[in-house]
């Protein structure tokens, strides 16, 4: 359940240009949050600046929580100043993460990060790594080795600017994904955005696996369904949308939206879906992607 | 009421939210969302921005209208055991009526709040529009007195700050039958953001609220509470017990918290302790004692 912590910073360090990682002790959020929750910080002790700042959980480790971010403002340049030792004031686990489909122990999954988006990422990359882990239900094998097999590592495709600004390809690496990465200027990986290596992954990797194992979840088509989880700027997600519905792929997007109160009281983060108006806070981050009303699908005088 | 702070409406949506962190019993009252008529979808996002010690907001009224309140909220509402302040908004002063004919009777309500002034949400009538009904002293006294008409329940009228003279409208709101008055509701505003060269919400612009207003609202308090017999509920950007206290002061019987809650889900009950000591240790027997002027305050 929700609470309000006061958390020890265990570390709060750069890690580029303009990021930073910060590490509290917080066992609660440890013990209850999954994947693409997150935690609302105050800034300072002060009123100004006034409102908390929500962050994606990182990575958890037992009785700490990590954070990623970027300081793009007031909130996050005094975030950033906070030392090791002082004490945070962290409202957690907020919200409704990513969901590992049911039986999608088999299935491909791939995680698209752009920018700061990779941030929840890491943690999914982990729960997935760890679903893996256990045993297949049918042929009791244990399922990471038999979807190696069939090259169902989990992919990972990670978007930044320029080279400088990629983070966590390691950290994805350590968790036994398959990583991809896209640069804007072409200064590593592949030149472009990572939407449109996303096309190209789809278009030569959705071939049916060369040969089918015993295992009933496998012959039962299970490898041919791919979920996709993306995390990054608005366009990107947008642009992972339309191209999912494109190839009839489910997706997962992680959206951000100016935030107060963080438990759905006061309709600040309100993101317009198929079904009206929801919030970002309690409804999402996570939504899928084809319930959402993208921008450029807003009708006139609405 | 057993203790004078009460959460201020919009911040504090229909309650269950907040009661998760601590025992909704300890309100002095609790304000609801306004409701209107007809559900409203709201305006769209960007709804809110964070400004110098305070937030705009452009929410647009988001709520489940007055049928959907009664057979979801209300049920919770009641059980709480505290008075329950239903804050209700109109277009016109038919639909000002109906609304408030809709909660005729309704267990558990302990007083109406006519949202006269949110700056969300425009009057529709034969004067000139885009204005809200608290920008018009006359527009005022007329749905006030409609109301009066329609219901027994107590009226509290929540006035505009963005207006020349606030006791003109005060008086008005005092003749149509108000009993009491609560003050302010957000300052109208505006952000820009200069990379994108466009205003920051959608709607352009919004109400202002957080501590960045509490000045004026004390101002207001102070002014109206010269100009009217009625007791005031006062509020905005109260954060502490002592912003409490300083609107008490200015003349208010009663304060609301708004913007904090958003901070702080437990400022309310943390408030009223404080507000408690403070009595004790100033030997105060009755809060309503407290006026400028008349005793030394260290």
């Amino acid at each position: 359940m929700v609470q309000i912590f006061k958390c020890r910073i265990l570390e709060n360090s750069r890690v580029g240009q303009n990021y930073f990682r910060m590490i509290f002790a917080a066992p609660q959020i440890a013990r209850e949050s999954r994947a693409g929750q997150f935690v609302h910080l105050r800034c300072t002790t002060s009123i100004d600046p006034l409102l908390r700042r929500p962050f994606s959980i990182h990575r958890m480790d037992r009785d700490k929580v990590e954070i990623l971010y970027r300081v793009i403002g007031r909130g996050t340049a005094e975030i950033a100043k906070r030392k090791a030792g002082e004490i945070v004031d962290v409202m957690g686990p907020l919200g409704q993460g990513f969901e590992i489909p049911k039986g999608g122990e088999h299935s491909r999954a791939i995680l698209i990060a752009g920018g700061i988006g990779v941030a929840p990422m890491v943690m999914l990359a982990e729960e997935i790594k760890k679903v893996r882990e256990s045993k297949c239900l049918q042929c009791s094998d244990v399922t990471s080795e038999i979807t190696e097999s069939f090259g169902q590592r989990v992919r990972v495709l990670i978007g930044a600017k320029t080279k400088k600004e990629l983070l966590c390809e390691k950290e994805f690496k350590k968790s036994g994904c398959e990583v991809k990465v896209a640069t804007q200027d072409g200064s590593k990986g592949f030149k472009g955005l990572v939407t449109e290596l996303l096309e190209q992954s789809l278009t030569t990797h959705n071939a049916p696996p060369a040969r089918l194992a015993d295992c009933q979840s496998l012959t039962r088509g299970s490898t041919r369904r791919t979920t996709i989880y993306a995390c990054g700027p608005k366009e990107m997600l947008m642009k992972v949308a339309k191209i999912t519905q494109k190839y009839n792929i489910p997706a997962q997007v992680s959206l951000e939206e100016n935030m107060a109160c963080g438990i759905g009281a006061c309709y600040g983060c309100s993101v317009k879906t198929k079904n009206g108006y929801k919030l970002v806070c309690k409804d999402g981050p996570v939504f899928n992607a084809d319930e959402i009303v993208w921008k450029d699908e807003y009708q006139p005088g609405s | 009421m057993k203790n004078p702070v009460m959460c201020a409406s919009g911040t504090f949506n229909f309650g269950e939210e907040y009661g998760k962190f601590f025992d909704l019993k300890k309100l002095g009252a609790l304000v609801t969302k306004t409701i209107t008529l007809k559900s409203r979808e709201g305006n769209l996002p960007p709804r809110i921005y964070e400004t110098p010690s305070g937030m705009l907001n452009s929410i647009g009224l988001q709520n489940p209208g007055v049928e959907m309140f009664l057979k979801e909220k209300m049920p919770f509402l009641r059980k709480i055991g505290i008075p329950v302040i239903v804050s209700v908004a109109g277009e016109t002063l038919d639909e000002w009526t109906a609304l408030v004919r809709e909660l005729k009777g309704v267990r558990g309500i302990s007083a109406i709040e006519l949202n006269i002034s949110c700056p969300n949400m425009k009057m529709r009538s034969g004067r000139a529009r885009s204005t809200m009904f608290s920008q018009d002293a006359d527009a005022t006294f007329e749905v006030v007195r409609k109301v009066r008409k329609t219901t027994n329940f107590p009226l509290i009228v929540k006035l505009s700050p963005n207006v020349t003279d606030i006791t003109v409208i005060a008086k008005a709101a005092q003749k149509g039958g108000a009993d009491a008055i609560s003050l302010i509701n957000t300052v109208l505003g505006m952000a820009v953001n200069l990379e994108k060269r466009a205003p920051v919400l959608d709607a352009i612009t919004g109400g202002l609220s957080g501590p960045a207003i509490k000045p004026i609202a004390l101002r207001m308090v102070w002014e109206v509470s010269n100009a009217v017999k009625i007791p005031l509920i006062g509020m905005g950007g109260i954060m502490t017990a002592r912003d409490a206290l300083e609107f008490m002061l200015a003349g208010a019987s009663a304060v609301a918290v708004g913007t904090a809650n958003f901070i702080n889900p437990r400022v309310i009950p943390q408030i009223i302790e404080e507000i408690k000591k403070y009595l004790v240790k100033n030997k105060i027997s009755n809060i309503n004692s407290l006026k400028i002027g008349t005793a030394p305050i260290l």
